[in-house]
This record gives C-alpha cells, structure tokens and sequence, in this order.
C-alpha cells in the first residue's frame, strides 16, 4: 500500500515541544538501565516491566532519527551482561523491537493513549517471545505464565513513560496543555 | 509492516538492511557465546563499564538495610551476643580437638601413603544482589578476579555449599547457586557412605536427588555432604537433607527431594574457597592400558 509521507509533522505530536538534544535521550536511557539494575527478586521481579525497552520504545516512536539500532544493541548487551544471560538475546530483541518502533512510528503516534498501549503491548510481548526463543535455542525450559506479565505491565506503563519523558522535554510549564 | 515510510531523505542505509546488520551481529555473538566461549573478553569490558552504574543501583537498598542496622533494638544485640560467645565457646572447643585431629589424620594418611587433602584458603565476600534472571538462580557477589577469586571456586555460608563461582569480573563475580537448573553437586550420605548426585531444579528450598534406586535405602532426614569426587567441591560440606521420598514402584528411581542446608537468603556474608590442587588425571583410558598409556607418554616427552 502506497502512502505519502506527511511532511512538516512533528513526529506526529500534537503538541510541538522544543527538538530533543542528543544529552536527554542518553540520561533517560541510562536512567532506565538502573531502574532495571535495582536489585529486585521474586514477583516484584517478575512484575518488573523492562523499562530500557520501553524508553526504547519512546525515543525509536517519538524521535526515531535520534536513535537507532546501535543504542538499542548496546543496551541490549549491557542488559545482557548485568543478568549473566547469554550474550546477545537482548541485543537481538531490542534491534527487533527498535525496527517495529521506528516502522510503525508514524501509525502510532497517530493514535491516542489505549489505542498505543494496544501496540505497545505486542511488541513488548515480541520482544520477550525472542528472548525465550533464544533460551529455548540454547536448551532452556519454558517458564511459567507469568514470565509474560512483565510485558503486561510495561504496556500498562506506557502512559507513565509518556508523561515522564515528555516532561522531561518540557523547558516551562505549558499552560496550554490538553 | 504495511505504514512503513519510505526513505524519502539520505538517512543512510534502509531500515531492513539495518535491522538485518544488527540481528547478523547479535546472532553471531549468540553463537560465539553459546558454543565458543568467546567473547567473555567483551562481557568482561562492558561488566566494568556497568560496575558504576550497579553500584549506584544498589545504594538504596543497602542504605536501608543500614538504616534497619541502625535501628535494631538493644535487647535483640543482647541476645545475639549471648548466643555468639556461646557458639564461639563451642566452636572454640571443636577446633581444638580439630587440630589434633588434623594432625593425626596427617600421621594416618602418611602411614597409609595416601595423598594428603590441599590446605583450603578462603576469602569472604558479600552477596550484593541477587541475579535479575527468572531462569537461573545466580547472586553476584562483591570480589572479583582482582581478589584471586576463580572460575570454579566453591561458595560456602556458615551452613553449608551455596554454590560455585561461574564468572569472575573485575570486582564482583557471578555465584550459580546450587538450586540453579543447570548446577549438579556429586553428594554423599553422611549414614552409609552412598555416592549420589544432587540436582538443582530451579526454585530455593528444593534439590532433587536423582537416578537412586527405588529400592536403596535412603531415609528422611539423611544428611548430604559433597563428595569430593568432582575436584571441585571439597569433601564434606553439607549440601542438604533429604526431606521427602516416594517410591513407585513403577518407576526405576524414587524420586527424592531434599532440603537445601544453605541459602543466600540467609545471610550477606560467604564463604568463597580456593580451587583445589587438580585431580590426578584418569589412570586408564576407556579403550584399554595400551593407548592410555602411549598418550602418557607422549604428553611427558
């Protein structure tokens, strides 16, 4: 199907926020690799949503020319080596969940806030469904449902992110805000 | 993928190629990691570059458990100090009569012509957190390579085997603890001297005992201790208690559950060991004296 690409839209906001500096993506990223360093275990672990995938997420949806496959591979790696996984499956599932946020860009944020959650949630899910692909691969057990609820969560975070990083752009209080 | 733009500025490659480069690049690092063992040099680098990162991570936590620390009420020190000098009595006891017996048992072997067990040393570190993996049950703890801790090194608390070192880092190494899947500890029963092997199945609190004879006698409350025979765990730390057994008869193996003697959850503080001197190499070669002893014999010359 052939689309014509608009021009001139800000990525698709409604609201024109001041350009992204490169600093604010890197600070938010990082803030949410330690978020997803915290020493957590039992269910609040698995309840944990992947917050690197989701600020990910964000900037790959939101700026998608600010970032690209390399952070996101980075990250990945860096998430890798902080669990003492097998190097690489988060690597491989951030670049995959990097592509659907930067080729559905457009269509999302054109939707308002249930309707992303509905997109966010499969990606999410496709993003954990190769990282156990991966085990599996390399001869791990199926975990239990639950596994599955920190997509859940992250999709159901989606607006909190939104706020958050959006404010984080925000230079003054904008009085015109919807 | 249908909504997918076309590029309609110079932005470099398409997305396809790009996320191609990159599913190229991890699945290579997936297959040097899984198969070779290749690239624990760069898991190494980007484990210093996180050290900051983890350590900031970790400060809320161990700021609180200062504050609780802190807050602790004077009647409970009471009575954990009444209840240290008396076990440090006791203690005090055992490891007199100890050294005699370490003396004597030195004489024996000697007597007997046996090999003399290694002296251990050991250095103790703390349990800064536990892994964030769901599939595996791993804690990190504080000394690293830098502290001469090893791959293989056994982890002990005050109870018994907790684990063994997997990775080491620069200043933190990675402990797979025995109720990992993937970890198996060769056992002995304390009772009779039976050699079985201990599994991990995945979750804390539970260790299988597998591939044991439904009809050999192993009993509730049977006390586990390693074997010794591995090389890597010494001989005689307690491992776990056997607390439930269930003999079908339909079955070649009862399936036998035990206790764990030791946990993280317990205590920060472990005990890391020192590897043990290597095992005398296999005496015969499986296809018969001949060729095992030809492979000798080129090894020395």
């Amino acid at each position: 199907m052939m689309r014509s690409p608009m021009f001139g839209r800000l990525s698709g906001s409604k609201e024109i926020l001041p350009p992204v500096k490169p600093i604010h993506i890197t600070l938010t990223l990082l803030a949410a690799l330690m978020i997803n360093l915290l020493p957590l275990t039992g269910w609040v672990l698995a309840l944990r949503p992947d917050f690197v995938a989701l600020v990910l997420l964000y900037w790959g949806i939101h700026q998608p020319r600010m970032i690209g496959f390399l952070p996101a591979w980075l990250l990945g790696l860096a998430i890798d080596v902080a669990d003492g996984s097998l190097l690489g499956q988060h690597a491989l599932a951030y670049s995959v969940m990097m592509f659907a946020a930067i080729a559905l860009h457009r269509r999302v944020s054109m939707f308002d806030m249930r309707h992303q959650i509905l997109h966010i949630l499969p990606i999410l899910l496709i993003m954990q469904l190769i990282v156990l692909g991966v085990r599996g691969a390399a001869g791990a057990e199926f975990p239990r449902w639950w596994y599955f609820l920190a997509s859940i969560t992250g999709a159901l975070l989606w607006p909190v992110t939104d706020l958050l990083l959006k404010g984080a752009l925000r230079k003054r209080p904008d009085p015109d805000e919807a | 993928m249908e909504y997918a733009p076309r590029p309609f500025f110079k932005r470099g490659p398409s997305l396809i190629a790009r996320l191609g480069f990159f599913t190229l690049l991890s699945l290579i690092l997936l297959y040097a990691d899984a198969r070779f063992h290749y690239v624990e040099a760069i898991r190494k680098v980007i484990a210093v570059v996180l050290y900051p990162l983890q350590e900031l991570a970790d400060m809320p936590g161990q700021a609180a458990s200062r504050v609780a620390n802190f807050f602790v009420s004077q009647s409970y020190l009471q009575r954990e100090n009444d209840r240290l000098s008396h076990e440090n009595f006791l203690h005090a006891g055992q490891l007199q009569s100890q050294q005699a017996l370490i003396a004597e048992n030195r004489h024996l072997r000697q007597l007997m012509e046996l090999h003399e067990r290694a002296e251990q040393t050991s250095t103790v570190a703390e349990i800064l957190y536990v892994g964030r993996d769901l599939f595996s049950r791993k804690v990190i703890i504080d000394k690293g390579s830098s502290q001469d801790i090893e791959e293989g090194a056994a982890v002990v608390d005050d109870t018994g085997l907790i684990g063994q070192v997997t990775r080491t880092f620069a200043w933190t190494s990675e402990v797979a603890l025995i109720s990992d899947r993937e970890q198996v500890v060769p056992v002995q029963v304390v009772r009779n001297g039976l050699r079985a092997a201990v599994f991990g199945i995945g979750y804390d609190g539970a260790l299988d005992l597998r591939f044991i004879p439904v009809n050999t006698e192993v009993e509730n409350g049977d006390v586990l201790v390693t074997s010794g025979i591995d090389g890597v765990y010494p001989a005689g730390l307690p491992v776990a208690v056997v607390s439930s057994i269930e003999r079908n008869a339909a079955y070649p193996f009862a399936k036998i559950t035990c206790t764990p003697a030791a946990g993280p959850n317990r205590n920060r503080q472990v005990l890391v060991m020192s590897r043990l001197a290597p095992l005398p190499e296999y005496p015969i070669a499986p296809e018969g004296k001949k060729t095992g002893k030809a492979r000798k014999a080129r090894k020395g010359g």
